[in-house]
Order: structure tokens, then sequence, then C-alpha cells
């Protein structure tokens, strides 16, 4: 059976005194929510931080009252009525249903960066003498790169992105608000903005954005994103007024595609302009060979999920392509 | 380090226990409690053996810590059975070849057992759903999905 | 005959109240007072020369009782007689990452685990072997040093008639390469051992094994202690698949520990190491040539296969012949050539999975057979039809075909699916696909020679009603107690439910040789059966006179004994049982059961007979995206020619236990390795040793399926039951090829068939993605037989033989 290693465990009640405790231990202390990234992590030696700081009795962090708490569980958001479609629909295609009971919308947003050689065991990883993400100095993705190339795979941060979402950190200095964008670094070790003494503790989803997620993996759960596609628009009449168009699990980081975005402004979502931003979004993804499925195909069928979330948006009954490609059937 | 004291109601019952602080549920409830009818696959969360209900939702407990279990409630598969008489998921799974080698059967019987609560007319796609989390390599799912069904019906014929 | 009782009849499992309860004691379950913990090293090296190893500090390290190295094993297993190739620990050599090297037995894993981080190992890097294709180019070094030449472990050639002649004459004649990428087990339980002194001194393991008979003779020669000293405990798999079958170096370690320790010892592998110990699906590439005239008649194949074996030997000289030798089971070929080469390479070794070596090349003998329909312009169906062996037929190789459903089996699945109505006409991006095949009724020889039974039962009667049944069989989910208690409840004509089987336990029950090659019901039914017939035939003796009627004359039935024509009031099993023991003494009795002499006499003719044959037809409906490849597949229908069904809702769940394990196979299942950049590095590493990484069916990705039994009792098989546990997996991949061909009219030759090769092949200018080369082979000359329709009688012949004319 594997096992955690030995860590001393702190169980806060507030945020202030999360964030003290934080304050105190210094980088040797990790913060867990659900428990699902970091336990998995810690069992394969990538984290062994000496003390873990839980924030499951942290109540405050459950809030859902115009914000959402980052301590809300991934069901909780999906069973919200005040949950916007996008979030919900990448909430709801996080893992499995149990993980989701589990995980957390703070912890899906800081979810460490994924590769198929870092998410491997000890043994394994020392079979290749280590990696640059941890403990080696290559990137055995791209042994030319300086920088660690592992893959941003949350599903909810895209939608939030798109969303044109803010978040709130705290620690013992104070408070700051960022877009969910800012979030977020091209690096794979280092890919959060956030320092190591903030807690994430809300998210703000500003209203009026009609929004939709669409996620490609190989089963129907379980997998992580080899994709994700999130779309957000306003619309006046048939005309787009505004669009956000976010990709995931294509880079270090989850991120807006501008130019697809601006593109989409005043304009009615024919197929003509689907198929010409579903280009521009496309033309974006640069998938790396360290997750599920074959890069080449990853790169090559970007547009068509692209284009599938914006036909959505336009109205069309994407229930079927949905069901046969992510088999997800979202709640009506 | 020091053994923690944890307190906890395992299967409607009160429990007390001293385990090592790094074990999680699945090791205290298999290891210090001797319910081994909670089985483990990878003890990654990548697979739903594990799977029990904690405070009535079901969780995988190879990644839940023991420490933070205090005061909590776990249903597992020992405490599914009325009194001698089998609960009727688990009647149901003996008779329409739910369970196989029967590794996995616990772990999807409470993940079922959180399903009928909540909705005790599930369609086959909503038992698939609610039961995605459960990897099976024998049944291809479908006798699963049947007796999952069939426990919903004869759960519906006692409630009248 | 009696009216059935039992058999037949859907029923609740007689493990079912156990499993649904969690009652059922898997390995891992197992705890004892004072039980120790071991953790396993091993190699992070995929080929290596162990100059030594230091573990000094390993053993002074608190709460370590024992530190175990290759220096403890001298004698080395394997569960083949010709390649007894391993060491439970690495002596000189490691040949993959994860070969194991040292142990560490501590008081929990989490000191074990501190302790191998104190192990020191000097190792001496080699070059790797990644493919059998670099096998070939490079003889040295070599991985064993008993290879047949250079890194070829077993290279075999035989050919049934004049192939080339055939070809020659055939009106049309096909080629085509295919590969079919490894796949592995992934039973749901990790193995787990756990060996102690009893309390008279014995050895005595507990163990997922699926085979308890051959762990108790390969424990008894490795660590050289008698075998009545050794008593092995198969604890009920949670899921066998053929990953259980070999012996395990951790068996061998934990067991040497308890012996030196005398304290109880446990071992649970972590899901990683169930990865390297798994001994799954070999990739094979292969070369098929067929020859049909413009009838649609087969004229004859020549096939040729390479194995990729790992890094050790297994069951691999058996998977070598069974790419070739099941192949002509299910359609008629006058003449049949296979040649097959297994080479090693520095990974995990390949041996046994569901199907046994057989499924690949299925795959491309189906998915060839849709090919040559095409161009005849028939319906696939109809081209299968033409070919079909029949029942009680000879094959070219000199297997003796017992009942044959297999026509059955197509017109059954073809009506099932819409077939002739559908096919052809769903619109572009929908298709249907089908395929057959064929599988043993167990393997007719064991796995080391010997003239003894395969399988033993032994039956006890009791005053008090209870029928208790011993026998070395293992339960490992395909529902074999089930089965042992069935049948002999319905010989006896008692309640199931007075039926308690004791099995899979070398210390108590007769031997079975194991859950493997699908054996279990035929030769352990036919035990039980002999047993238990022989207990009535006492019983009846004693009884005749008060029933007045002739012993013959009197039926068992529904807890009864009465005469055949309900002749006076009868009486029940209890008085009968009460009346025969005061006169007998204590009832009990044994059956046996070995398989028929094989008509085949030529070297190698081993390999392949059974006594009995299951088949199967599947057809598979896709639907796929030609702008992205992408795969749904909606519906499976499948035909299973079972003999009958014992126990109907276990007959099914195997056969849809099966499809679903084939269609993972088909579409994603993939047991494939990584090797880095040869200039910066020497590692060879699974690609994928995790629940996540390796991807299986979920239950949102599978589709349902629609059974038909087909059921049609062979007369070699206890109750006419055939095998129901591999059978069902080996149509589907084909039956998915073959959908997809007919949903975009591309040809997918390897699996698993993915995305991006469906929209690979959609680009590609011939409308195919596959192999595309075979390399040169060194492939012995043939061992040369003559089909029995050209005379002969099964043994060898020279080539210039003159052919009898028939």
């Amino acid at each position: 059976m594997l096992r955690l290693p030995w860590f001393e465990h702190r169980a806060p009640r507030s945020v202030a005194e999360a964030a003290k405790i934080l304050a105190g231990e210094g980088p040797r202390a990790m913060l867990v929510a659900g428990g699902t990234d970091l336990l998995p992590n810690m069992k394969r030696r990538h984290q062994a931080p000496r003390v873990l700081v839980s924030l499951r009795q942290v109540d405050e962090l459950k809030k859902l009252n115009g914000t959402f708490g980052a301590g809300l569980t991934l069901t909780e958001v999906v069973r919200s009525e005040k949950t916007p479609i996008a979030l919900r629909q990448a909430a709801a295609q996080v893992a499995t249903p149990h993980l989701r009971n589990m995980g957390t919308l703070g912890g899906n947003l800081c979810l460490d960066t994924r590769c198929t050689y870092y998410n491997q065991s000890y043994e394994w990883r020392k079979a290749i003498d280590f990696c640059l993400k941890k403990d080696g100095t290559v990137c055995w993705v791209a042994t030319a790169s300086k920088r660690c190339v592992a893959v941003s795979s949350t599903d909810t941060a895209p939608a939030l992105i798109a969303l044109d979402a803010v978040i709130k950190l705290s620690s013992a200095k104070g408070e700051r608000e960022i877009p969910v964008a800012a979030l977020y670094q091209n690096d794979g070790i280092d890919y959060l903005s956030r320092t190591p003494d903030e807690i994430l503790t809300e998210v703000r989803v500003p209203a009026g954005w009609k929004s939709t997620y669409w996620k490609l993996r190989r089963r129907g759960s379980f997998d992580f994103p080899i994709l994700g596609v999130a779309a957000a628009a306003k619309l006046d009449g048939d005309i787009v007024s505004e669009a956000r168009i976010a990709l995931g699990a294509v880079a270090s980081r989850p991120f807006l595609i501008d130019k697809a975005s601006e593109f989409l402004k005043g304009k009615r979502l024919t197929d003509e302009v689907i198929a010409e931003a579903a280009a521009l979004v496309a033309n974006r993804a640069k998938p790396m060979d360290n997750t599920d499925m074959d890069l080449y195909w990853r790169k090559e069928v970007a547009d068509d999920f692209a284009a599938y979330a914006l036909r959505e948006l336009r109205g069309d009954d994407m229930r079927e392509t949905r069901q046969r490609i992510a088999r997800y059937q979202p709640a009506a | 380090m020091k053994p923690h004291r944890l307190a906890m109601s395992v299967n409607g019952e009160k429990v007390e226990t001293l385990f090592a602080p790094y074990k999680t549920l699945l090791e205290v409830l298999r290891e210090d409690l001797a319910l081994t009818g909670t089985k483990h696959g990878c003890e990654l969360g990548e697979c739903g053996a594990c799977t029990v209900l904690l405070d009535g939702a079901p969780v995988l407990s190879c990644l839940v810590l023991g420490m933070e279990c205090e005061g909590r409630s776990v249903q597992t598969i020992e405490g599914l059975a009325r009194g001698p008489d089998l609960h009727p998921l688990q009647a149901a799974f003996a008779d329409f070849g739910g369970s196989q080698c029967g590794y996995c059967t616990p772990g999807v019987i409470m993940a079922a057992k959180a399903l009928l609560e909540t909705n005790p007319s599930p369609t086959r796609d909503q038992i698939k759903e609610a039961t995605a989390g459960n990897l099976c390599r024998c049944t291809g799912y479908q006798q699963i999905v049947d007796a999952v069904e069939d426990a919903a019906r004869r759960l519906k014929e006692e409630a009248r | 005959m009696k009216r059935l009782d039992i058999i037949g009849k859907p029923r609740r499992r007689v493990d079912g109240r156990a499993k649904a309860t969690g009652q059922v004691r898997y390995a891992d379950d197992l705890s004892m007072p004072r039980m120790l913990f071991t953790k396993l090293l091993r190699s992070p090296h995929p080929h290596a020369v162990v100059e030594s190893i230091d573990a000094t500090r390993a053993a002074q390290h608190p709460g370590v009782h024992l530190v175990l190295t290759g220096q403890d094993f001298p004698i080395p297993f394997g569960i083949m007689p010709v390649s007894v190739d391993e060491y439970p620990l690495a002596r000189e050599r490691v040949r993959y990452v994860g070969d194991p090297v040292a142990a560490a037995v501590a008081v929990d894993e989490q000191t074990a685990v501190q302790a191998l981080d104190l192990i020191e190992v000097r190792y001496k890097i080699l070059p790797p072997i990644a493919s059998p294709e670099q096998g070939l180019q490079q003889p040295e070094p070599r991985i064993h040093d008993y290879c047949e030449q250079g890194n070829i472990h077993r290279n075999q050639s035989y050919e049934f008639g004049k192939v080339d002649e055939a070809l020659a004459k055939a009106d049309l004649v096909v080629e085509d390469l295919f590969f079919y990428e490894g796949n592995t087990h992934l039973p749901m339980e990790q193995q787990a051992t756990l060996a102690f002194i009893d309390a008279d001194g014995k050895l005595q393991i507990s163990s997922s094994t699926q085979n308890p008979h051959y762990l108790h003779r390969q424990l008894a020669r490795a660590l050289q202690v008698p075998e009545h000293q050794i008593r092995v405990i198969a604890t009920p798999n949670g899921g066998g698949f053929g990953g259980k079958c070999d012996p395990g170096g951790h068996e061998f370690v934990v067991a040497k520990a308890a012996l030196v320790l005398g304290r109880p010892v446990k071992i649970g592998l972590t899901r990683e190491e169930v990865f390297y110990v798994h001994r799954g699906r070999h990739p094979v590439l292969m070369k098929m040539k067929t020859g049909v005239t413009k009838e649609g008649k087969l004229s004859g194949m020549h096939l040729q296969t390479l194995l990729d074996g790992g890094g050790y030997g297994s069951h691999g000289p058996a998977s070598t012949f069974y790419t070739g030798v099941l192949t002509p089971v299910t359609y008629h070929y006058p003449r049949f050539k296979f040649e097959a080469c297994r080479v090693f390479t520095n990974k995990p070794a390949c041996g046994p999975k569901r199907g046994h070596g057989t499924p690949q090349p299925r795959f491309g003998q189906e998915v060839q057979l849709d090919k040559i329909a095409v161009k005849l312009g028939m319906d696939p169906a109809e081209l299968r039809l033409k070919n079909v062996t029949k029942a009680n037929a000879l094959t070219a190789s000199w297997l003796k075909i017992g009942s044959n459903g297999l026509a059955d089996c197509i017109k059954k699945v073809t009506e099932m699916s819409g077939w002739k109505q559908r096919r052809g006409k769903l619109g572009r991006g929908r298709g249907l696909g089908l395929a057959c095949s064929t599988y043993m009724c167990g393997a007719g020889v064991a796995i080391y020679w010997n003239k003894m039974p395969h399988s033993g039962v032994q039956i006890l009667l009791d005053r008090s009603g209870s029928v208790i049944v011993y026998c070395g069989a293992t339960e490992i989910g395909q529902g074999s107690d089930d089965v042992l208690a069935a049948i002999v409840a319905e010989t006896l004509g008692v309640d199931i439910g007075t039926v308690r089987v004791v099995t899979g336990d070398t210390g108590i029950a007769p031997v079975d040789l194991g859950s493997y090659s699908s054996r279990v019901t035929i030769m352990m039914g036919n035990a039980a059966v002999q047993a238990a017939e022989r207990l009535r035939t006492q019983i009846a003796a004693v009884v005749s006179e008060t029933l007045g009627a002739r012993p013959d004359r009197i039926v068992f039935s529904q807890g009864r004994v009465f005469a055949v024509d309900h002749s006076g009031p009868g009486m029940t099993f209890v008085e009968a049982v009460h009346a025969a023991e005061a006169e007998l003494g204590t009832l009990s009795a044994v059956g046996s059961y070995a398989p028929p002499k094989p008509p085949g006499k030529y070297k190698g003719a081993g390999v392949g007979p059974s006594p009995a044959y299951s088949f199967s037809a599947c057809v598979v409906e896709t639907e796929v995206d030609e702008r992205t490849g992408w795969i749904h597949v909606p519906k499976i229908w499948i035909a299973h020619d079972i003999g009958r069904a014992i126990n109907p809702t276990l007959a099914k769940g195997q056969v849809i236990g099966g499809v679903y394990m084939g269609l993972g196979e088909a579409l994603m299942e993939e047991q494939s390795f990584r090797r880095l950049p040869e200039k910066l590095s020497g590692a060879l590493v699974h690609r994928a040793p995790s629940m996540l990484d390796y991807k299986s069916l979920t239950s949102l990705d599978m589709p349902e399926v629609e059974v038909a039994l087909i059921e049609d009792p062979d007369p070699y098989c206890p109750y006419g039951a055939k095998e129901v546990g591999q059978g069902p997996l080996l149509p589907v991949m084909p039956a998915v090829a073959n959908a997809i061909f007919d949903a975009v009219g591309v040809r997918v030759d390897e699996i698993p068939i993915t995305p991006d090769r469906v929209l690979k092949a959609l680009q590609a200018q011939d409308k195919r993605v596959g192999p595309t080369s075979f390399p040169k082979v060194p492939y012995p000359a043939p061992t040369f037989v003559l089909p029995p329709w050209e005379g002969g009688d099964g043994s060898e012949t020279r080539r210039d033989a003159k052919t009898a004319v028939v």
C-alpha cells in the first residue's frame, strides 16, 4: 500500500489563523483542502511538507453568496443554482463524482501542473534520473528546454478566465484581488503567481455571460483534460457584443485567446465566423507530448473543439456531440 | 511522532482508536479497526475501490486523512446489512451478477447507496454517472447497473 | 437423463453473499499477530549487471528484521520447465526496470520502505534492448544465456501441407501486416501474499494466485522444502485474467522470510509493481498471407508472428505457439503454415492474458477476411459461413474440434444486430463490423509433463445432509466455486444451499491445475460429475431394495431419491444418506479428469489441443467523426457457443466482461514503454504504470451489450458446458476495426484503434494505418506435417513426401 510520509497536521478555524500559520512556518508548510491533488503527490514523494495546514474547518471558505468560497467542493459548485454554466460544466467534468465530493474549487484552481515524466512514483522518476520539475535537471518532454513544460490541467480555470472572474488572495500581510488569468504563469514549476504565504479564499464571477466549457479526454471520467475550451459571450440579438475564449491543458497555464475574442466582437456567429474564430483559437494551442493522446492529433482537433463551444453558444443543440465525446450530459 | 487518538462514528457506532497520524481513513479502517471490507486498488484516487460514505457522501478513503475524521460519520460495507438480512443492494449484486471477483463491489455498493438515497428512481445513465468513479475489470458494468436498478425497485417496494 | 433442477437456471452465485457484504478475505485482508511487512527494492535500470549489494545499514535500521538479496535464492524458478530463468531476487543480472533485487522485512511498511533506501546496489549498466526488431539486430549482449540464438527466446515453424502450392492455385492472395500492442490484465486487486509457519511447523502461504498447484511446486523447488511441508492457499482473487498465473518473486521472498524468521510475513504489491509483475498480452507484429477462390473458399494461410517477450520466459514458449495454433479452428484452411518468434527485450515479461496469444492473430485474421469479402464483393457474414469448420472435424494442424456452434453464432448475431438490413446503410460515419473467434476449453497438456489427472474432486457426504466438496480449483471471480457447487448439487439432486465447496487449498483439496486456459468448468466439472455419480451409485445400490427399483432406475432430484417411474414413495436425500452410511460407513467419493490424448503426433502437437472449443461471433456498431477521428461505440451484440450455461447470470456476466475487456483493448488499453533519447539516457520505462494513465473503460464508456448464448451441449463437457471466460473477448477487437471500415472506409491494422490513427488513415492515400514492414526473422525450417485429408497420421514427415489424394 502506498502511504503518506510523516507530517505535522494543523487545523485552523479561520483564514486569519491559517495565514498566520503559513507566515510562521514558511515554505515547509503546505495548504490542503480536499487533498485529492496533494495527497497522491505526497504518496509519490513529489511534495513532502513538514506541516500540512488543513482548510477543512475554515467555514468562511465555504461561503456561497455572490462569491464562491474557495473551500466549496466541486459537487457544491455544480449543485449551486448560482453557478454560471461554463463553471458548472467544468466542475462537473473534473475527475469522478467521488473526487468532486472531496476536491474544492480552490484546490482545482491551484492544481499542480502535470506531466507524464512527473506524475510517477519516486522509483519511476529515479529510473529516468528525475526531471526538471522535481529533483532533476532535464526536461524530458523538450530536452533543450530550460523551462519546465508540465501542463496546467485544471478544468475550472479556463472556465473562470472566460467568465472574467476575479479571485481573492489573503495572507498575514493583507488581501489582494486579481483576475483569474493573473494567477497563472507559463512555467510548469512556478505556475502560480500566488506566494507561498497566500491563501486563495474566494472567486467572484461577474454576471451576464452566456458560457460553455468543452473538455476533451480519453474516458468519460477520471481523466484530466487534454484540451479544455471555455467560451463566454455577451450577445446583442445574434450579434456578439463581447466574447472571451480561454484554453486549458495546452500550456503550463490556462490563458485567454485575445485575438479570437477581438475577432468575434460585433459579428454574427455564422458557420464561417465560427470556423475562423476556431482557427484562431487552435493556432494558440501548443500541446506537448506530456499528457494523454497523440500530440499532433490534439493540435489538429483543437479547432473542432473550439467550434463545438462556439456553436453551443450560438444555440445549436450540441447534446449528442457532447455525449459522444465527453460522455457528459449537462443537466437541463 | 505520537499516535493520534480519534473518535468517530463508524456504521452508526462510536469508535475510538489510536493510529499512526500519517494514515488515511482507508488505513485506519482496514488496519486499526479491522474493517477489511473496504478495498484498495491504487491508493491514489484512481480506481474507486476504497469508496466509503463520509457524512453520507461517497469519498475515496485513500485520500482522506484519518486525522480529519474526528467526530464524523463513516459508513462502510460492513454496516450495510440489516442484521442477518442483506441490504437490497447487496442482495441485488449477489443475484444479478453485480459482483464477479467482488473486489470493486464494496466501493460500488457504497456509491450506489448514496445515489439511491437522493434519487430513488435513477435511470441507467444516472446509475452509470454515479458509479463512474468506480473501476471494475470484470463485469463491463452492465450487471452492476442491472443490480442497482433492481435494488431501487426493491427499496421502493419496501417504502410502500 | 432427469430434468435439470439447477443447471441452466439463473441463480445467486454461491459466493454472492460473501462478496456483497465485504466478507470475502482477499490475501491483503489477512492479518496475524506478530506479522511483519515486506517491501522490494527494484532495479532502476532496464539492463545491468548487479556487481554488489551492501545491505548492512538496512539490516541495522531499527524495526528491520531481515534483508534478503539474490544471494539468499540460489535456485531459479519458472512456470514452464523449458524456461526456468527467474530468481526471486535478481542474482547477477537485472532485465527490466522493476526487476526485484532486494527485500526488507520490517515491523511496518513505512520502516521497510526506509530500509530499502539504505541498501546500496552497484550496477554495471548494459545496453538495453527495447524492441524485438532491435533484439534481432543485436544478438549481443544476450539478455539470457539460454537463448536459442542471439536474443531469440523461442523460434518455431510448422507447415501443414504445402502452403505455397495452395496459395499459387488460389484465385486471390492477400497479404497484410498487423500490429497488436501489448496490454495488461489490471486486476482490481493488487497481489498480496502472507506466509507463516503453522502450528505443525509447516510453511503455509496464502496468496492471490490463480494457480496454487504450480506455485506449490515452484516454492518447493526454489526454497528446497519438500512439497508436503508446504501448504498453498489461493485466496479468492480480486480478478486474475491471467495476471496471477506465474509465480511471482514476492511469493518466494515472504515464504523464505517466514522460514528464516519464524514469524508471519506479508507483502502487498503497489499498483505500479502490479504493472511490472504483470505477464500480460505480448505485443505482436504479424504478416498474414491468405489464398481464397473466387467463390470465397479459403485455400490456405501462411502466418508469421514476432513477439516482444520482455525480460523473462514466463509462459512464453506456449504464448509463441498460441499466436499460430488456434488460427485454423474457426475456418477450414486446407493448408496452413505458421512461423513464430519470441524475442527477449528489457521490459517486464509478457505472458498469458485472457485469450493467451490468440487475440493478436485473430485480429489480423478477422480483419483480413473483411478485406477479402470486400475484394470478392461478398457479405462478410456469408464469406465466414462458407468457411466455418464443422463439428467433430480435424484442422489441418490436427486439432480435434468437438461441438461447433460457430455458424449458429454468426446467424444469431447477424439477426440480432439487423446486419442484413443495416450494414452499409447507416449513413456516412456509422457502421457495423462482424468478427468471430474460438477458444480452448482447457489445455490438453499440463504445463509440466505428467500422466496424472488435471483435476481432482473429492466429495464428502455427511449425515447432516451437507455435501462438502474439495477441489484445488481457484475462484478468481469467474465463478468456479459456483460451477462446482452447481454440478455436484445437480448430480446428487440436492439443493445447492446444502453444498459447501472448499477450494484453492493444496493442503486439503485434490490437485486442480489452476484457473487458466479456460479449463476449470470442463476439467473440474468432469471430475465433479464423476465423483458425484460414484456417490449416487453407492447410495442407489443401498436404497434400491427399499425403493423397489433397480439402482439404475433411481432418480436423485430436488432433495429426494425415488424410482424413475415414481412407483413407491421415495425418500429424502438425507434418509438415503443415512441408509447408505449405515451400510457402507462414511460416504465419500473422488473423481478425476484427464483430457483425451490429442490426435497430432508431431513434436509440438501438445499445444492447442483441447477437449472442446467454444465459439463466438460479435457485431460492433460504431460512429466515427470524420473531422476528428473520434470513435463512439453505441452498441455491441455477441453470440457465444457455450455448450450449456451452468448459471446463465454468470455466463452472461463472463460474456459481457469479456466484451468489455476486448473493447478496452480495441480502443485504449496499452502497456507501452518509453525509451528516453539514447544520447542522454539509458532509461526504458513503462509509460503508464497507474490506474489513471493505463486507460480502462469506465461505466460511462461502456455500451450496452446484447448477449445470446448458443446452447448445443458438448458431449465431452460436464452437462455439455464449454468455456465462457476467454472466448467472448476475442472477436471484439477485429469487429471494432471492421465496423470503423464500414463507417468511414479506413483500415486501422493495429491495436489499439485510437482517434489519431483513424484520422491519419482518413488522411492517408491508401486509407490505412498500420505496420509497413516486417523484419527478416531467421525462422527455422518448418516441421512439416500432412493435413488429415492429405494422408499421414499426424506425425512429422518429409516435405517432399507424396501427397496422398483424398
